[in-house]
């Protein structure tokens, strides 16, 4: 079971909230303070991805974000239920010239991602997709 | 905290202070501005990024789009950024290859004087 479990709107404006929940369980499982800004922006990056994907193609579904302290690993996963006709690997958007703000090459956020997570899972499903990713913790604070 | 925006011209120059964070909520704001700019007939901009506490793809898709429209005409798009964990996204991406990122706003000036 998730430490913590955030279920959104996919409106932009509850991004900003979803990095802030999961910065402070991330703070609080014990990761470092140096790799706080990789998870607040790799988190920002799966969730604006999931809300651009759910509000072109099912924006009364809800965006979920779990996250979990592990042994050793704080996890993180994104999880939306865009129809697979809708599949994409959009950064923060989909192709080129869509979504909120157009000019994002696709994939550029799943790029992002990538780079800062060493350790990151992208499930796709007839339910949807799914990003999961973690970081090294040192277990939850008292 | 939300985003500020506020232009000026300086020896020419447009620059655009942007002051929070740079999102896919906020980002539709600052490309607004950008257009509104481009669209006034202010092809030289320098985007002030000192104060932006966070910047995801979302805020390069918008910057990327800013440099496109003005080197339409001609003009540029620079940066002025020294805050590192905002530099780092642009290392991620290779997009430190495609803007002039400077360490104040009067370098980002003499540089762009230099170039012309």
């Amino acid at each position: 079971m998730a430490t913590v479990e955030l279920s959104f709107t996919a409106l932009p404006a509850h991004v900003r909230t979803a990095r802030l929940v999961a910065t402070a369980v991330a703070r609080r499982s014990g990761v470092d303070e140096s790799l706080l800004d990789e998870v607040r922006l790799a988190v920002g990056e799966a969730c604006s991805r999931a809300v651009e994907g759910h509000q072109l193609f099912c924006p009364a579904e809800p965006v979920r974000l779990a996250l979990t302290d592990l042994a050793g690993r704080f996890q993180v996963e994104v999880t939306d239920t865009c129809s697979p006709d809708a599949r994409w690997r959009g950064g923060a958007g989909g192709p080129v010239g869509t979504g909120i703000t157009g000019s994002v090459p696709a994939g550029l956020g799943i790029a992002v991602i990538e780079s800062l997570a060493d350790d990151v899972q992208i499930n796709e499903t007839s339910a949807g997709t799914s990003i999961r990713m973690s970081w090294p913790s040192a277990g939850a604070t008292s | 905290m939300d985003l500020k925006l506020d232009h000026h011209t300086k020896d020419g120059i447009e620059i655009v202070d942007v002051e929070g964070e740079i999102d896919v909520y906020t980002a539709p704001r600052l490309r607004e501005l950008l257009i509104e700019l481009v669209n006034s007939r202010f092809y030289q901009l320098v985007v002030n990024m000192e104060k932006v506490e966070f910047l995801d793809s979302t805020g390069l898709g918008v910057l990327v789009g800013g440099l496109k429209r003005v080197r339409a005409h001609d003009g540029s798009l620079d940066l002025v950024c020294t805050q590192e964990r905002i530099l780092k996204i642009f290392r991620i991406t290779g997009l430190t290859k495609v803007f002039g990122i400077h360490d104040t706003v009067d370098d980002a000036i003499a540089a762009r004087r230099a170039e012309k």
